[in-house]
């Protein structure tokens, strides 16, 4: 039962598998969507951790680290974008956003 | 060593299960309440792995911090989901073939070889003695020294992507009394007060 490197990738590739899903499955949703992102970003999370502990490296974890300021930031931003275009015109609907058109 | 193989196998299988309610729930505020499941079971993974700081890190900053923004957007914005699900079912083909291939693709690079001897010999930087030094002070030790560039890098993200949310969803609205404290102060009696000679019986 010793919990190895496969193990942790497991768990890496269907969390990142369920968030690309959630990502098609609410197409409409912005909000949703920016989840799913961060459960990507978990899953990537997850990996480089596993293999942190797997090849005796701190450098994994160091790049953790900077995968998870980075989807902070992210999450900031994206949220104030729809915040601002929630503002201007009362819907979030994905579809929508289309008509701008650069 | 059985007792955190278990441990392991119930965090993965609550990570699982709540990222699958993340996406599929029909209220978002409970998507957000199965997010912050995830992290908190991914933090309990990554005390398995070693990683005791960014284990916290995660508690921290995603539950306390991207998670609760999550919750005040949600919340905030009086949004019509029920119309936002709509087509729900419709994307559910596409999306689940999408998944599967990309599945299918994962479990391809996880079983293939991944213990190359090559790759076991490189260390960029060997993770000390859990008994000598913690692993806080490793990764200081790591990110204040070799990492430092990159390090006020992200700092740096973090400060644009601030003032970008600032000056994002920051707006002047009209209309709004406020107290302009430099005008009450530069008031002078001059501006203020008009003496009037009234001469008696004629009124002003």
């Amino acid at each position: 039962m010793e919990i190895g490197i496969g193990h942790y990738l497991t768990v890496g590739a269907i969390l990142f598998t369920i968030g690309v899903f959630g990502i098609f499955l609410n197409r409409k949703n912005v909000i949703i969507i920016l989840m799913s992102i961060e459960l990507i970003l978990l899953a990537v999370n997850i990996n480089l951790v596993g293999f942190s502990a797997h090849l005796n490296d701190l450098v994994g974890q160091v790049f953790a680290m900077f995968v998870l300021t980075v989807a902070a930031a992210e999450a900031a931003i994206g949220l104030a974008i729809l915040v601002v275009y929630f503002r201007n015109r009362g819907t979030i609907e994905v579809e929508d956003i289309s008509v701008m058109k650069g | 060593m059985i007792l955190s193989a278990i441990a392991f196998y119930v965090f993965a299988a609550i990570i699982i299960a709540s990222a699958v309610l993340v996406v599929s729930a029909r209220n978002p505020v409970h998507s957000v309440f199965f997010l912050i499941l995830a992290f908190f079971n991914a933090a309990g993974i990554f005390v398995l792995a070693g990683a005791e700081f960014l284990a916290m890190i995660l508690v921290i900053v995603y539950v306390g911090a991207v998670a609760v923004l999550f919750m005040f957007v949600v919340m905030m914005l009086d949004i019509n989901f029920v119309r936002l699900r709509e087509g729900f079912l419709q994307y559910l083909p596409v999306g689940a073939l999408v998944g599967i291939i990309l599945l299918i693709e994962l479990v391809f690079i996880v079983t293939t070889q991944v213990n190359v001897p090559e790759v076991l010999a490189i260390s960029g930087a060997p993770t000390p003695n859990i008994s000598e030094v913690t692993n806080t002070h490793a990764l200081g030790r790591l990110i204040y020294t070799r990492y430092i560039y990159l390090f006020q890098a992200g700092g740096l993200i973090l400060l644009v992507a601030m003032i970008g949310a600032i000056v994002l969803t920051l707006r002047e609205r009209p209309g709004v009394r406020k107290q302009r404290i430099s005008d009450q102060v530069g008031r002078s009696r001059s501006d203020s007060i008009e003496i009037k000679k009234v001469s008696p019986g004629n009124g002003i």
